[in-house]
């Protein structure tokens, strides 16, 4: 009799365990971001950026941010000159096939810090799932060359110069 | 044995470890030539052309054709319709499927042929097996999209099949110069790593269409790990994507 008390003792608490194991692992949270988001130094090269479109919602200080001395080489950028200015900023609401998105972004010494949800797609059981399963699950990075010492290679070699060109001319004018 | 061949349009490179490969090289080569015969849009006497002819109709279409049908009809309906072979004027192009299902036919025969350490890569779509000729995993190489000749990440598919999908062209699309505000960010290369090379070309197909929501579409769906880079230069990557970032 006793054992069977024991036994119901512990298989409540391994459920009350479980239990809140879930409902902490399923709570919203901002998108993981990985140590390695840094500003490539010079000064001309990407700055990561947040997962959305953003605007500014705060003043920014007019001083250019201090360039990053990362570990890693950086990656040759796309042909953006970055420049992002500090300071949070709530981006645009964006419509994600399941709802809407808004967050926002945090950015400290020219990289992106931090990115929080505002809003996410919770309306029906079903977004929910699929946002608690997705969305907080996705870490980023900034590009890096690494050693070519590979066996094969897959990549997008799809290359066109009037793109580069194209969008260098574009973010020159989302700077001014 | 290592070999490329220009072959559907692409470099395609077939490695097999080991003495007297050769035989198999060449069937797996053969294969993928057989396979542009028949499928080629680009080729008026192809299978697909005659039936973008109206010659027969597709229900009426070899074995090897209708599977392929079968599988793009099965991709659109998994992907909401972001994966579809019927361009615009209503002809059928199946070269998003064919490519990432014939790399996988055609490791299948090397494995019958009786080897086990091998890669097969068609433009990106690579299917592994085994060790490389040191005794090691396999070690793919994910290529900078803006600059060719660097590499931006390592990875160790451990008999995975992975496929990139790029373009630099799409971007250019969601500028809006009048509205600075608008912060120009979109995926210019999704690497998907899946249960097989058919499996991440046809995500990897569908998922860069999505543009910057196909990596959470990835995330989302099982058995699927992938890797986007985007227009600004940053990478994002699903949960389980380390687990192939070591041996």
């Amino acid at each position: 009799m006793k054992k069977t008390l024991l036994a119901l003792v512990l298989v409540g608490a391994s459920a009350l365990y479980v239990f809140s194991r879930s409902a902490g692992a399923s709570a919203p949270s901002g998108i993981q971001i990985s140590n390695n988001v840094t500003a490539p130094a010079g000064g001309g090269a990407p700055a990561a950026t947040p997962p959305a479109p953003v605007q500014p919602s705060s003043a920014n200080s007019g001083n250019p941010p201090p360039a990053a001395n990362p570990a890693a080489t950086p990656a040759t950028p796309p042909p953006a000159k970055s420049g992002y200015k500090d300071g949070t900023y709530t981006g645009a609401v964006a419509d994600a096939y399941y709802g809407p998105v808004e967050v926002q972004a945090t950015i400290k010494n020219g990289a992106l810090a931090n990115v929080s949800f505002l809003q996410y797609p919770n309306t029906h059981s079903t977004s929910v799932y699929i946002n608690q399963q997705a969305m907080p699950m996705l870490s980023q990075e900034a590009l890096s060359v690494q050693s070519a010492n590979v066996d094969l290679i897959s990549g997008a070699t799809d290359t066109s110069i009037a793109f580069r060109q194209s969008l260098a001319a574009a973010l020159q004018q989302a700077q001014s | 044995m290592r070999e490329i061949r220009p072959v559907m349009g692409m470099p395609v490179e077939i490695e097999i470890v080991g003495e007297g490969t050769k035989p198999a090289v060449e069937d797996a080569f053969a294969y993928l030539q057989a396979v542009d015969e028949r499928f080629s849009t680009y080729k008026d006497t192809s299978e697909i052309s005659r039936i973008n002819r109206g010659e027969f109709a597709p229900e009426t279409a070899s074995r090897e054709m209708r599977e392929v049908f079968a599988i793009a009809e099965r991709t659109k309906a998994e992907t909401g319709g972001y994966f579809d072979i019927r361009r615009p004027d209503g002809s059928l192009d199946p070269s998003g499927i064919v490519k990432g299902w014939a790399v996988k036919n055609a490791a299948a025969r090397i494995r019958e042929n009786g080897q086990q350490h091998f890669f097969v890569n068609a433009g990106g779509d690579i299917a592994m097996s085994g060790q490389n000729a040191n005794g090691e995993p396999w070690k793919v190489g994910i290529r900078n999209p803006f600059a060719t000749d660097e590499i931006v990440k390592v990875v160790y598919p451990k008999g995975a099949g992975i496929a990139t999908s790029g373009s630099y062209l799409r971007g250019a699309h969601i500028y809006d110069p009048h509205d600075p505000s608008r912060e120009l960010r979109d995926i210019v290369s999704l690497t998907v790593i899946g249960p097989d090379v058919l499996e991440a070309d046809r995500y990897a197909t569908a998922a860069f269409a999505m543009g910057k929501d196909g990596i959470a579409f990835i995330e989302r769906t099982p058995g699927l790990e992938g890797y986007a880079i985007t227009d600004t230069g940053t990478a994002i990557f699903t949960s389980g994507f380390v687990t192939y970032t070591t041996p």
